[in-house]
C-alpha cells in the first residue's frame, strides 16, 4: 500500500470515492497456501481464470501465464476447480 | 406561523410533515405508534412527497432509512424501547457511514418486566453509539427540535445522525399548546439535501461501508469523534438561526433561576419543567434553588455544565435510568466527569434515579430533594451512591443501613 492518510484526509464515513482502487490494496501476505502451475499439465480451458474470486489469474493472449501474487489471498479455488485430468494446480504451504 | 393544540406525537409528525423526507421506513410501537399513524396519514393525503416504505421490524426500519440516506435521500424513521433495542446494530452502521439521519425517539421502558410507559433507559443505552441527541422538555420543542435536527445532521462538518426524545407518554400523548411555523420558513430553513456522496450517481460512483482493517478502521474512528466535536461547536450557530425564524432561542443546557442558587437540580425532558414550578414555590420561600436542564445530551456540554454550576454550593443530578454496575446513573457520571480536574472536583453531587417505568414524578418528590440536598449543603455529608426517588421500602432501607452505620 502506498502512504498511509492521516485521519482528517480521509473521504467522510469511510467512502471509497476512487473507483477500482482495491488493486493498491495488496492481499498476497494475507496467503497461508501459495498457488503454484504445472504448466505441462495446463490445457488452457481458463475454468481457474473463471472462478478466482481475487482476479489473480493472469491470463495472456488466452494463455494462463501464472497467478498475480499481490493479490492472491491462496483460497485454493483454483486448485480445486481445475479438472481432473489436469489438476495442473497444486497448494504449497507458503513460508516452507 | 399559527398554534395548534397537538400531543408531543402530532407535532413530530406536522414537523416530520413539513420537512417532507424523501424516504420514511418505520414499524409500529407504542407509544411512538400514533407520530408514525399521524405521518403515514400526511402521506396517504398527499401531504407529503414522501416514499413510506412500512417494514417487518425496526432493524429493517432503520436499515431501509440508512440504504435510502447512502441512496442520497433525505431520511428519517422513529421508535421507542424495544424499538431502538432491535435497532442497535444499525444504529452504529448509520453513524460510522456518517449518514444525516433524524430519528425522534418517543422514550419507553425497556423489557424485563415489559412496561409501555416512559423513561430513558432506551436512548440512554444508545448513548455511546455515536448519535447526536437532543431531549425535548414539552411538545414544542420536540417539534422545534425536529426541524432544527436536519439541519444539524446534514451540516458538512458534523454529518452524524440525530435522536430527538420525548417522554413516553408524558409529552407524546399530552395535549399541549404548540406554535407551528409557516411551511415555507421551515422549508426555507433545512433547505435542499445534497449529500457530497449517493449510491444513485453512478456517473461518481462509490463504495459505502467498505472492510475496514488495523490500518485504517481507528483513523476513521478518529474522524467520526472529531464530527461529535464539530457539533459541539456548530449547534450554536444552528439554534441561533432557529431563534431568527421561530423567535424561540434554544441551548444546549437551559438554566431557571440559576444566578444566585445554591442548590441547582439537572434534569432532562419533561421532569425539567416540573422543577421549574417547584423552584418558583420554593424561591417564594426564600429557598436559594434552581434548575439546570440539559437539552443537547451529545455531544454532552461539558463546559456550560461547568460554567453554570460553578456558583453552587450542593447540586442533584436527576437520572431517569440506571446504569447498572456503575457508580451512578448516566447523566450522573457526565457531569461529574466534566467537573473533575476543575476548581469544581469538590462540589457534592448527589444522583437521583427516578421515574422508571413512567413512574410518577411529582412537585412533593422534588420538594423532598431539595430538602434533602439543603441537609448535604448544611451537614457536608454526600451520600456515594444513587438514592432512589419515588420507589416503595427505599426510606426503610436507608434507615436499615444507618442502623447498621452502613455508609452509603
Ligand atoms: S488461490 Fe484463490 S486467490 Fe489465489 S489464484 Fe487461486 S483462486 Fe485466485
Ligand atoms: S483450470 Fe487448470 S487446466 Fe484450466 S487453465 Fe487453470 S490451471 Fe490450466
Amino acid at each position: 500500500m502506498n502512504e498511509l492518510k492521516k485521519w482528517f484526509e480521509l473521504p467522510v464515513g469511510a467512502v471509497i470515492d476512487e473507483p477500482g482502487n482495491a488493486i493498491k490494496y495488496k492481499t498476497g501476505s494475507w496467503r497461508t497456501f501459495k498457488p503454484v502451475l504445472d504448466k505441462s499439465k495446463c490445457n488452457d480451458c481458463l475454468i481457474c481464470w473463471i472462478y478466482c474470486p481475487d482476479n489473480s489469474i493472469i491470463v495472456q493472449d488466452g494463455k494462463l501465464i501464472g497467478f498475480d501474487y499481490e493479490h492472491c489471498k491462496g483460497c485454493g479455488i483454483c486448485a480445486e476447480v481445475c479438472p481432473d485430468k489436469s489438476k495442473a494446480i497444486t497448494m504449497v504451504l507458503e513460508h516452507q | 406561523m399559527k398554534v395548534m393544540a397537538l400531543t408531543g406525537n402530532e407535532a413530530v409528525a406536522e414537523a416530520m410533515r413539513q420537512i417532507n423526507p424523501d424516504v420514511v421506513a418505520a414499524y409500529p410501537i407504542t407509544p411512538q405508534t400514533e407520530l408514525m399513524h399521524r405521518f403515514t396519514e400526511f402521506v396517504a393525503d398527499g401531504l407529503v412527497d414522501t416514499e413510506m416504505v412500512l417494514v417487518e421490524s425496526e432493524h429493517s426500519a432503520l436499515s431501509a432509512t440508512v440504504g435510502a440516506s447512502a441512496a442520497g435521500a433525505r431520511a428519517m424513521t422513529a421508535t421507542s424501547s424495544q424499538g431502538l433495542a432491535l435497532m442497535w446494530e444499525i444504529l452504529y452502521i448509520a453513524a460510522g457511514l456518517r449518514l444525516p439521519i433524524v430519528m425522534p425517539v418517543v422514550n419507553r421502558a425497556l423489557s424485563a418486566p415489559i412496561n409501555i410507559h416512559g423513561d430513558h433507559s432506551d436512548t440512554m443505552g444508545a448513548r455511546d453509539s455515536g448519535w447526536i441527541q437532543i431531549f425535548s422538555e414539552n411538545a414544542q420543542e420536540a417539534y422545534d427540535n425536529t426541524i432544527i435536527a436536519v439541519r444539524i445532521a446534514e451540516h458538512p462538518d458534523i454529518l452524524l445522525p440525530v435522536m430527538v426524545t420525548m417522554d413516553g407518554f408524558i409529552i407524546s400523548h399530552t395535549m399541549e399548546r404548540v406554535e407551528v411555523l409557516d411551511d415555507d420558513v421551515v422549508k426555507n430553513f433545512i433547505g435542499e439535501y445534497n449529500p457530497k456522496y449517493k449510491l444513485l450517481d453512478v456517473k461518481n460512483p462509490v463504495t459505502m461501508g467498505p472492510l475496514d482493517l488495523q490500518d485504517y478502521y481507528f483513523e476513521h474512528k478518529r474522524a467520526q469523534a472529531e464530527a461529535m466535536e464539530n457539533a459541539y461547536k456548530l449547534i450554536k450557530e444552528i439554534d441561533e438561526e432557529y431563534y431568527k425564524i421561530s423567535g424561540r432561542r434554544y441551548s444546549y443546557v437551559e438554566p431557571y433561576e440559576i444566578d444566585d442558587a445554591d442548590i441547582i437540580l439537572i434534569s432532562l425532558g419533561s421532569t425539567a419543567g416540573t422543577i421549574k414550578d417547584v423552584v418558583d414555590e420554593l424561591r417564594l420561600k426564600g429557598l436559594k434553588v434552581g434548575g439546570l436542564k440539559i437539552r443537547v445530551y451529545r455531544p454532552f456540554p461539558r463546559d456550560e455544565i461547568k460554567e453554570f454550576l460553578s456558583n453552587a454550593s450542593v447540586v442533584g443530578v436527576m437520572d431517569r435510568a440506571i446504569a447498572f454496575g456503575s457508580p451512578c446513573g448516566p447523566v450522573c457520571l457526565d457531569v461529574k466527569a466534566s467537573l473533575q480536574g476543575t476548581s469544581l472536583s469538590n462540589l457534592p453531587i448527589v444522583n437521583y434515579i427516578y421515574g422508571l417505568g413512567g413512574r410518577d414524578i411529582t412537585p412533593k418528590d422534588i420538594i423532598k430533594i431539595f430538602n434533602e440536598l439543603e441537609k448535604v449543603r448544611i451537614s457536608g455529608e454526600v451520600p456515594n451512591l444513587p438514592r432512589y426517588v419515588g420507589v416503595r421500602g427505599e426510606e426503610n432501607y436507608i434507615e436499615q443501613k444507618a442502623k447498621l452505620k452502613i455508609k452509603n
